[in-house]
C-alpha cells in the first residue's frame, strides 16, 4: 500500500509538469461526459420519457456509471494499457521485481486528468439526486454507495481481463472496447429500454445491470417485494472480478518474453 | 504536386497493411451503431411528438456515421507528427524541399482514407442487410447520391483543415493529448455526432450552423437520406469551399508563426 501511494505521488509529479496540456486534458475529460449528458437533455426536451423513465432518473442512472467508470479508469490505466507492455517486452523487468504483478501494473499509470470526469459525474449524481422525488434514507445511500464501488470492481475485472489476453495475443485488442466502452455507454440509460437479449446480456453475463439498473428500481423505489434482493445486487461485481483475477495469474504464468 | 502525391500513395499504401486492426474497429463500429439505433428506437416509441427526423432517416444517419467514421472523427491523430514536434526531429521536416502544411495534409489525408475503404464495405453491407428499423436506406435518386459523394469529400478536406490546428497547437503545448482532447469533444459534439443536429434545440442548431464542424458530417449524411434538398445541398457545397479556403489559410498562417519561434535543441 505504501508502496502504492509512492507510485502515484511520482506519476502525479510526472505528469504537472506539463502544465498547460494537463489543464487542458483536465477540461477536456471533463466536458466529454458532458458532451454526452448535454445529449441526454436534449433527446429528452424532445421526447419527454423514455419508456417510463424520466431525464433526473436517467440522469442518476448515467451519474453513477460515470463515476465508477471514471474512477476504475484513473486507478486500473495501468492495465487499459498493458499490451504495449508485453509487446515491448518491458514486462520482464516486472516480472523480476519481488512484489506482485498487480501492485505493479495498477502503478504503472495513473491518470489524473481523469479527475475532471469524476467530479463532473458527482456533480450530476447529487443534481439529480436533489430533483428527484425520493427521500434518501440510511439504506438506500448505502446501496448507492454499493452500486458505485461494485460497478468499479466491473469495470477494473474487465480491464484485467483484456489485459490478461494480451499475454496470448501480444497485440491489443480493440474488440474489447466492446465491453468496456460499449458496456459504459448501454448502461448510461436503465436497461429496460434495450430489447431483451441485449437487457440478458448486460445482467447475467457482464452484470452492469446489477450494479445499475436493478438497485436503481430499489433506490427509486419501484420495487415490489423482495427488496434486499435488489439491494444487494452489486455484490454481482464481486463475483465477477475473481475470474478475471484468476485469468491474469494464469495469463502470468503463460507469459513468454517477445525478447525484444 | 509530384512529391505529395507520391507521399499519399506511400501513406494510403501502408494504411491498407493493418487488416486485423480494421476487422477490430469494424466489429466495435457495428456494435456501436446497433446499440445508437437500439436508444433512439426506445425514445421513438413511446414519444407523443412528431420528431423532425424519421426513424428511417435516423438509423441511415447513425450508420453513414459509423461507416465514414475516419472520415469525420477528429480523434484520428497520426502519433509520428506529434512525436517530431515534441522530440525536435521537426528538423528533418524542415530541411525537405516542400511545405510542411500541404506535406502532412497530403499525409492525414491518405490514411483516412485508407482506413475508410478498409472498413466501409463489410459495415456498409451488414448495414444493409439488417432487419427493418435497424437498417441502411437506399439515397431516394442517383443525383442524390452524387451530391453526397460530392459533400462528404468535401466535408473530409474540411475536416483534415481542422485537425491540422490540433498538430499546430502542439508547438505551444508540447504534448498532444490535451488540445486533441478539446478540439475533438467540442468539434464532435457540433458535427452532430453524439446526438443527430436535426434532434437539438432550434438555439443548439443555430451554433452548429455557425461553425464548420457540421459542414463535415452532419451535412452531407443529411443530403443523402434527402433530408436537404438538392438546391440546398448545391449552396451548401460553396459554403464547404468557403470554409475550407478559410481554415487552410488560418492554418498556414498559425504554422508559419509556430515555425518562426520554433528552437529545436541538439542531441
Amino acid at each position: 500500500m505504501y508502496l502504492y501511494l509512492k507510485y502515484i505521488s511520482i506519476l502525479f509529479k510526472s505528469q504537472a509538469q506539463y502544465r498547460l496540456s494537463f489543464w487542458l486534458l483536465t477540461v477536456g475529460q471533463a466536458l466529454t461526459p458532458l458532451t454526452v449528458l448535454a445529449g441526454l437533455y436534449f433527446m429528452f426536451a424532445q421526447f419527454g420519457q423514455v419508456k417510463g423513465w424520466t431525464f433526473y432518473e436517467a440522469a442518476l442512472c448515467y451519474a453513477v456509471i460515470g463515476l465508477s467508470y471514471a474512477l476504475s479508469e484513473t486507478f486500473a490505466r495501468g492495465f487499459d494499457m498493458f499490451s504495449s507492455l508485453v509487446g515491448s517486452g518491458d514486462f520482464d523487468r516486472l516480472l523480476v521485481r519481488p512484489r506482485s504483478t498487480i501492485l505493479q501494473v495498477l502503478g504503472s499509470k495513473f491518470e489524473f486528468a481523469r479527475l475532471g470526469r469524476m467530479l463532473q459525474s458527482l456533480i450530476v449524481l447529487f443534481w439529480s439526486l436533489s430533483k428527484l422525488p425520493i427521500e434518501l434514507t440510511f439504506p438506500k445511500l448505502f446501496t448507492l454507495m454499493l452500486m458505485i464501488v461494485c460497478g468499479v470492481l466491473i469495470f477494473s475485472g474487465l480491464f484485467v481481463a483484456t489485459a490478461s489476453l494480451s499475454f496470448w495475443t501480444i497485440q491489443g485488442i480493440e474488440v474489447a472496447n466492446v465491453f468496456t466502452d460499449g458496456g459504459r455507454e448501454m448502461a448510461k440509460y436503465p436497461l429496460s429500454i434495450y430489447e431483451k437479449w441485449v437487457t440478458n446480456f448486460f445482467t447475467y453475463v457482464i452484470p452492469l445491470g446489477c450494479v445499475n439498473y436493478l438497485p436503481l428500481l430499489y433506490v427509486l423505489g419501484r420495487t415490489d417485494g423482495h427488496q434486499l434482493r435488489y439491494m444487494l445486487s452489486p455484490l454481482a461485481g464481486v463475483v465477477f472480478i475473481l475470474p478475471c483475477l484468476l485469468l491474469w495469474h494464469i495469463g502470468v504464468r503463460h507469459y513468454r518474453s517477445t525478447g525484444s | 504536386m509530384n512529391t505529395y502525391l507520391s507521399v499519399w500513395k506511400l501513406r494510403f499504401v501502408s494504411g491498407l497493411q493493418y487488416r486485423t486492426a480494421a476487422i477490430a474497429g469494424m466489429a466495435t463500429q457495428l456494435f456501436f451503431g446497433f446499440v445508437f439505433i437500439m436508444v433512439y428506437v426506445a425514445f421513438y416509441a413511446h414519444s407523443s411528438a412528431q420528431p423532425s427526423m424519421s426513424l428511417e432517416q435516423l438509423a441511415t444517419y447513425i450508420w453513414l456515421q459509423q461507416i465514414f467514421l475516419a472520415f469525420v472523427m477528429l480523434w484520428f491523430r497520426d502519433n509520428e507528427i506529434f512525436n517530431l514536434i515534441t522530440s525536435g526531429n521537426i528538423a528533418y521536416e524542415l530541411c525537405r524541399p516542400c511545405g510542411i502544411y500541404s506535406f502532412w495534409y497530403a499525409k492525414l489525408l491518405a490514411q483516412r482514407l485508407a482506413s475508410a475503404i478498409l472498413r466501409c464495405i463489410p459495415i456498409l453491407l451488414v448495414a444493409f442487410l439488417l432487419p427493418k428499423p435497424y437498417n441502411l436506406t437506399m439515397p431516394p435518386t442517383a443525383a442524390t447520391f452524387a451530391l453526397f459523394v460530392v459533400t462528404l469529400l468535401l466535408g473530409l478536406a474540411v475536416n483534415i483543415a481542422i485537425s491540422m490546428f490540433i498538430y499546430i497547437s502542439v508547438f505551444w503545448t508540447m504534448s498532444p493529448v490535451g488540445s486533441t482532447l478539446v478540439i475533438a469533444v467540442i468539434g464532435e459534439f457540433l458535427a452532430g455526432m453524439i446526438i443527430p443536429v436535426p434532434l437539438m434545440p432550434s438555439w443548439m442548431q443555430a451554433i452548429t450552423y455557425a461553425l464548420p464542424f457540421r459542414w463535415t458530417a452532419d451535412f452531407p449524411f443529411r443530403v443523402y437520406s434527402g433530408q436537404i434538398p438538392q438546391s440546398e445541398a448545391v449552396w451548401g457545397i460553396l459554403i464547404q469551399f468557403v470554409w475550407l479556403a478559410a481554415l487552410i489559410l488560418l492554418g498556414r498562417w498559425c504554422l508559419k508563426r509556430a515555425l518562426r519561434q520554433v528552437v529545436v535543441q541538439g542531441g
